[in-house]
């Protein structure tokens, strides 16, 4: 096998091991937007929140890394929840306009939180991973980690989706909002239970995140905004089209990215996604 | 088992039940009949707490559901069958099912209830992976029917399940409301379908711009001048 293909392969590999984080990332943010029909903007900031956390108690206050991460995708969750409480459920019948608004308020105000109390500085955890080696391949382990972690993430809350029943009940409620309380649903309880969820699985893609990226204030914006065209390509609030999207994207950064350069994999994956708005403003598999 | 008194409610400044008074005792099948708009929608709604109670009260067993939020209500033992069905039509036959359960005190006896349903309904057995919104119309009812079981109530509300179905699935309805009564479930049930829905009742009260203007058992009703001539066409 000629070299060139052997590094078209392990880029392709690479764009799927991307892809399944990615689709991790999306699932968060669609479940929130199917359900309350509210964009959290500012998801990648409660990834960002998580990412200090995880953080925080690993390297500052010397728990087991596991252990932190666990209490980091907890704490994000509470975070979640609380956004839900005091930040959403006041604009719920508001314009579409203002609840964009509200939660890009969060998104510039987690920011300059994170700014106050730790500065600007560039930290990491300091976890070295050998790269596995494939042949001439060699693939980053915390890659690999990832895609497996987010990968058991989407299958544990498809099951949790499907087998509980306050998975059932947010899947019930994005299509028939009036009738629930005719179950012996509270509505609200299942919103702050949907926002919860969204935000784990922010926690848990920022744990998979701080394995690899240096953490500062501003890395949301490195993903967040793929995170969102991710959704808007599988069409917003379709999950199932976010995880085909994530994988799509992924592979148009990565192998673009091994054609070209790896900004070029960026702008081919964008021009791709305003492509696609123009010939599917619904998304990929969205419906209506 | 439950006592309507004097109840007034509506949709904002939009007033549609002006103290409807009305009694459902336990094991007997009652019909609120009415022409359209006459506010016997809003009168399940307000029992369900889905609208707030404007004046009057109504108690379940005793107990006044004025203070008792929507979610709640079934858990005093009413359960309600809305207009239209309304199927979460994405999920599958049984997850309705599941949705019908979702009270805590309900789970535990979800596979014996569903069971149940299956039996008094087989083709929902058969339908039970498939969406809801693929069913027939009849398939639908007989699944709103099923759910709203799911959580073992005590007084079953009834809201049209004839409207949208086509005439011969009508007759099959009525003949299900039949079953469903004489399985002992207390049936409260609002229809337009006047001279049908007296065949299959004990009671009826005549609904009429938000006032009960007539009350009886069900063979007086068919019986009375006022109801042939208004409603039946004889």
């Amino acid at each position: 096998m000629p070299v060139f293909d052997v590094f078209l392969l392990e880029a392709v590999v690479n764009g799927i091991l991307l892809g399944g984080l990615l689709a991790l990332l999306s699932l968060g943010l669609n479940l929130v937007f199917g359900v309350i029909d509210v964009v959290w903007i500012c998801y990648a900031e409660l990834i960002m929140i998580g990412m200090y956390a995880v953080y925080v108690l690993h390297v500052q206050q010397g728990w087991p890394l596991v252990l932190a991460m666990a209490a980091g995708i907890a704490a994000v969750a509470a975070l979640g929840a609380l956004m839900h409480h005091f930040v959403i459920r006041p604009v719920l019948a508001a314009e579409p306009i203002n609840q964009l608004l509200v939660t890009g308020g969060v998104l510039f105000f987690l920011q300059a939180a994170a700014t106050l109390a730790f500065g600007i500085e560039f930290r990491n955890l300091g976890v070295r991973m050998p790269p596995i080696a494939i042949g001439e391949m060699s693939f980053s382990l915390p890659r690999v980690i990832a895609f497996v972690v987010a990968l058991a993430g989407v299958a544990a809350t498809y099951l949790f989706l499907t087998r509980s029943y306050i998975g059932t009940a947010i899947r019930a409620i994005s299509q028939d909002r009036q009738i629930m309380p005719l179950m012996g649903v509270n509505p609200d309880r299942v919103f702050t239970v949907t926002s919860a969820l969204g935000g784990a699985l922010a926690g848990l893609g920022a744990c998979l995140l701080v394995l690899q990226y240096d953490i500062h204030p501003a890395i949301g914006l490195s993903f967040g905004p793929i995170t969102f065209m991710i959704c808007v390509l599988g069409g917003l609030g379709n999950v199932l089209g976010g995880l085909v999207a994530a994988f799509i994207f992924a592979q148009f950064i990565s192998v673009g990215g091994f054609f070209f350069h790896i900004e070029w994999g960026y702008v081919i994956a964008f021009a791709f996604f305003i492509a696609v708005m123009f010939w599917r403003p619904q998304g990929i598999l969205g419906g209506k | 088992m439950l006592a309507v008194r004097n109840l007034s409610a509506g949709y904002g400044s939009f007033q549609t039940l002006f103290g409807v008074t009305m009694d459902v005792n336990a094991g007997e099948s009652v019909a609120v009949i009415g022409p359209n708009g006459a506010g016997k929608t809003t009168l399940l709604r307000a029992i369900s707490k889905l609208i707030p109670l404007g004046g009057g009260e109504v108690t379940m067993e005793g107990r006044s559901l004025r203070e008792v939020p929507a979610h709640e209500v079934i858990a005093h033992g009413v359960s309600q069958v809305p207009e239209n069905r309304r199927l979460f039509a994405r999920l599958t036959v049984e997850e309705n099912l599941r949705m019908g359960a979702f009270l805590p005190a309900a789970r535990p006896r979800f596979g014996e209830r569903l069971e149940f349903v299956y039996s008094l309904f087989p083709r929902l057995r058969e339908r039970r992976a498939q969406p809801a919104g693929t069913l027939s119309g009849g398939e639908q009812q007989m699944c709103a029917i099923g759910r709203a079981l799911m959580s073992g109530p005590k007084l079953l509300l009834l809201d049209e399940p004839s409207a949208g179905l086509a005439p011969v699935v009508v007759q099959s309805i009525f003949e299900l409301v039949q079953r469903i009564c004489g399985e002992g479930f207390t049936v409260l049930i609002v229809e337009q379908n006047i001279r049908q829905v007296l065949k299959v009742v004990d009671r009826a009260y005549l609904l009429e711009t938000g006032h009960i203007r007539s009350s009886g058992t069900a063979a007086e009703l068919l019986a009375s001048d006022e109801i042939r001539k208004a409603y039946l066409g004889l």
